[in-house]
């Protein structure tokens, strides 16, 4: 690609909103402001038609008939696999796996790779991951003895690499890291990260949930062995994910769930396993959500990743301005927009997350108050909670202008002072 | 811009939910400790710990500490307005009431819920339930913990909910 990357087309997300019908929705007589993104995105009129047209046309249970109906599904199941080897650029489509999500996708990691590891292996992880790429390492360490070691963050929400770099050794058989924190919004140097993990011997895991959706993921040049994510965070539907692999780290690991589709020869009491990745893929997979998937692909290829994340990059820029300016508020990750993903994580230190979301719901606008299932995080943070907002492609500006005049308006509400707009 | 209150917002933080909340009662140590326990509501990290005196079984002093949102906070001033002077099962007959209230039933003849009442309001708010049940959940593992021998009770809304 070297020269020759095309400019980013600037999106635009008026156009893009009028494709997702819930947008036009009224919450509490307001419009709606979805500011919960991370958490999950909403979906295109495209998708929404996919789901209906594979039910109304198409449905079959995939891999075991020959009749037509059968056949479409299983050519529908497996364009989805291959459109997201091309979105990510993975080496081969026989390295996707398709599971319910991301969370799933690091649980097989941590299952069948990890069922190499024992008494004195080390597993890194660090200080902001999801309970999604902490807990499945601890189920690990419970069975197998396996030692879980943890990067610590810097005060403004970054991995400290010099600690990272210490804590890496030969005993480091797995690093597993998030490439986009879900409440600091800090964007993670992977690419050196798994440098790093290869010279000690060690394969990489990415949790990419919050990085796929919202910039350009190269698999490859990432140089990750495992990478997880979740459609329904990327426009598509709930109930499907992925994990991409390099394929013969996927030749070497035992299947986890045995059953329909995943065999080749079964007896009594014995079977063998089928090819990658169907040896992973026990059972009547999710066919409806993975043939309506490659509509929420094809929006985001349209739109441009690059776009994307430049989009998103000046609206957390902007929100980050808006929410300092109000002087009261504790904002969490790096105050520098090239750094994080879109999203903020803040606290008013009058106003408890959970009372601050709900006036600002009130009013339409959705944003997340809790743990984030962060919950080691929060305490590092010393915080019990924190409000979030996370954007996407369809939000803009007035999006934030919506959420500060909201937490204004909190602050009125219950009797503090605060700034008065206009 | 602010705009004027919203009325389904008002009815979840009504007058006297907002004074406990702005002037929580019952932070103060207590001399004495018998019992005690810790509830933790895993939805949003809130904490609270619930200490109580106890001269037979009438509860003579209860301190709640911790940190929780407006209505954590106010239900659980209003329990330690309430419960000194009760004994402990006035107390957890209190506790019962008001969680029936909270999941839409009305108060069991007799029980008067006093300041209470004001939380009525919450339970047209589903997830917030667990926030105004956390101090009462949380001295029901008290008093329970007490009537077992005394140790350390800590429990989550979420398994006490399930229990019931
Ligand atoms: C960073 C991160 N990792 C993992 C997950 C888990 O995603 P899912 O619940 O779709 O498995 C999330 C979603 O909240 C996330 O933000």
């Amino acid at each position: 690609m070297a020269g020759t990357a095309s400019p980013v087309v600037a999106l635009d997300p008026r156009a893009l909103r009028a494709r997702f019908p819930i947008l036009r929705r009224q919450v509490h007589g307001h419009p709606l402001v979805y500011l919960d993104n991370a958490a999950t995105t909403q979906k295109p009129d495209t998708v929404l038609a996919a789901l209906a047209s594979y039910y109304t046309t198409s449905n079959a249970n995939v891999h075991r008939g020959v009749h037509t109906l059968a056949e479409e599904a299983t050519a529908l199941y497996e364009r989805c696999r291959s459109r997201v080897a091309a979105f990510v650029n993975a080496p081969d489509a026989r390295g996707v796996v398709i599971v319910r999500n991301a969370t799933e996708a690091i649980n097989l990691v941590a299952r069948s790779w990890g069922a190499t590891l024992g008494d004195g292996d080390e597993v890194l992880l660090s200080e902001m991951e999801h309970h999604s790429n902490l807990v499945p390492w601890i189920m690990l360490a419970r069975e197998r003895g396996v030692a879980l070691r943890h990067v610590p963050i810097t005060a403004d929400g970054r991995l400290d690499m010099a600690a990272l770099a210490a804590l890496l050794s030969p005993r480091t058989r797995v690093v597993s890291l998030t490439a986009m924190s879900n409440v600091l919004g800090t964007i993670n140097p992977i690419a050196e990260i798994a440098a790093a993990a290869h010279r000690v011997g060690a394969v990489m895991v990415v949790d990419g949930a919050q990085s796929v959706p919202h910039m350009p993921v190269d698999f490859q040049s990432l140089g990750a062995d495992f990478l997880a994510f979740s459609a329904h965070k990327m426009y598509g539907p709930t109930g499907i994910g992925f994990l991409v692999a390099r394929p013969e780290l996927l030749e070497a690991m035992e299947p986890v769930s045995g059953g329909g589709e995943m065999i080749r020869e079964v007896r009594l009491d014995f079977a063998s396993w089928n090819d990658i990745p169907h040896k992973f893929e026990a059972g009547t997979p999710n066919i409806a959500d993975a043939a309506a998937f490659p509509a929420a692909l094809d929006l985001l290829e349209a739109t441009g990743m690059p776009a994307v994340r430049a989009h998103e990059r000046e609206l957390v820029g902007y929100a980050l301005e808006r929410l300092r300016a109000l002087g009261w508020l504790q904002l969490h990750g790096p105050l520098d927009a090239d750094a994080r993903g879109g999203l903020v994580s803040f606290v008013d230190p009058e106003i408890h997350p959970h009372d601050l979301a709900q006036v600002l719901d009130t009013r339409g606008i959705a944003v997340r108050a809790g743990h984030h299932c962060a919950q080691p995080l929060m305490r590092r943070l010393d915080v019990a909670a924190t409000a979030r907002a996370s954007f996407g492609i369809y939000n803009d500006r007035d999006d934030v202008d919506a959420l500060v005049d909201g937490l204004v308006a909190a602050r009125a509400y219950f009797g503090l002072a605060g700034e008065s707009h206009g | 811009m602010v705009d004027r209150p919203d009325v389904a917002l008002d009815d979840l933080y009504r007058e006297v939910v907002m004074d406990h909340h702005r002037r929580p009662r019952g932070r103060a140590p207590l001399a004495r400790v018998d019992a005690t326990a810790h509830g933790f509501n895993p939805v949003c990290g809130d904490e609270v710990v619930i200490s109580l005196a106890l001269d037979g079984d009438r509860v003579t002093g209860a301190q709640v500490q911790g940190r929780g949102c407006a209505i954590c906070t106010a239900s659980g001033s209003m329990m330690a307005e309430m419960i000194p002077g009760h004994t402990a099962a006035e107390a957890e007959a209190t506790a019962a009431a008001f969680r029936a209230v909270m999941h839409g039933a009305p108060a069991p003849g007799g029980t008067d819920l006093g300041d209470l009442e004001a939380l009525e309001g919450v339970q047209k708010f589903a997830v917030r339930v667990k926030c105004a049940m956390l101090p009462w959940v949380t001295l029901t593992d008290a008093l329970k913990a007490w009537r077992d021998g005394g140790n350390e009770a800590t429990s989550t809304t979420e398994a006490q909910e399930a229990e019931r």
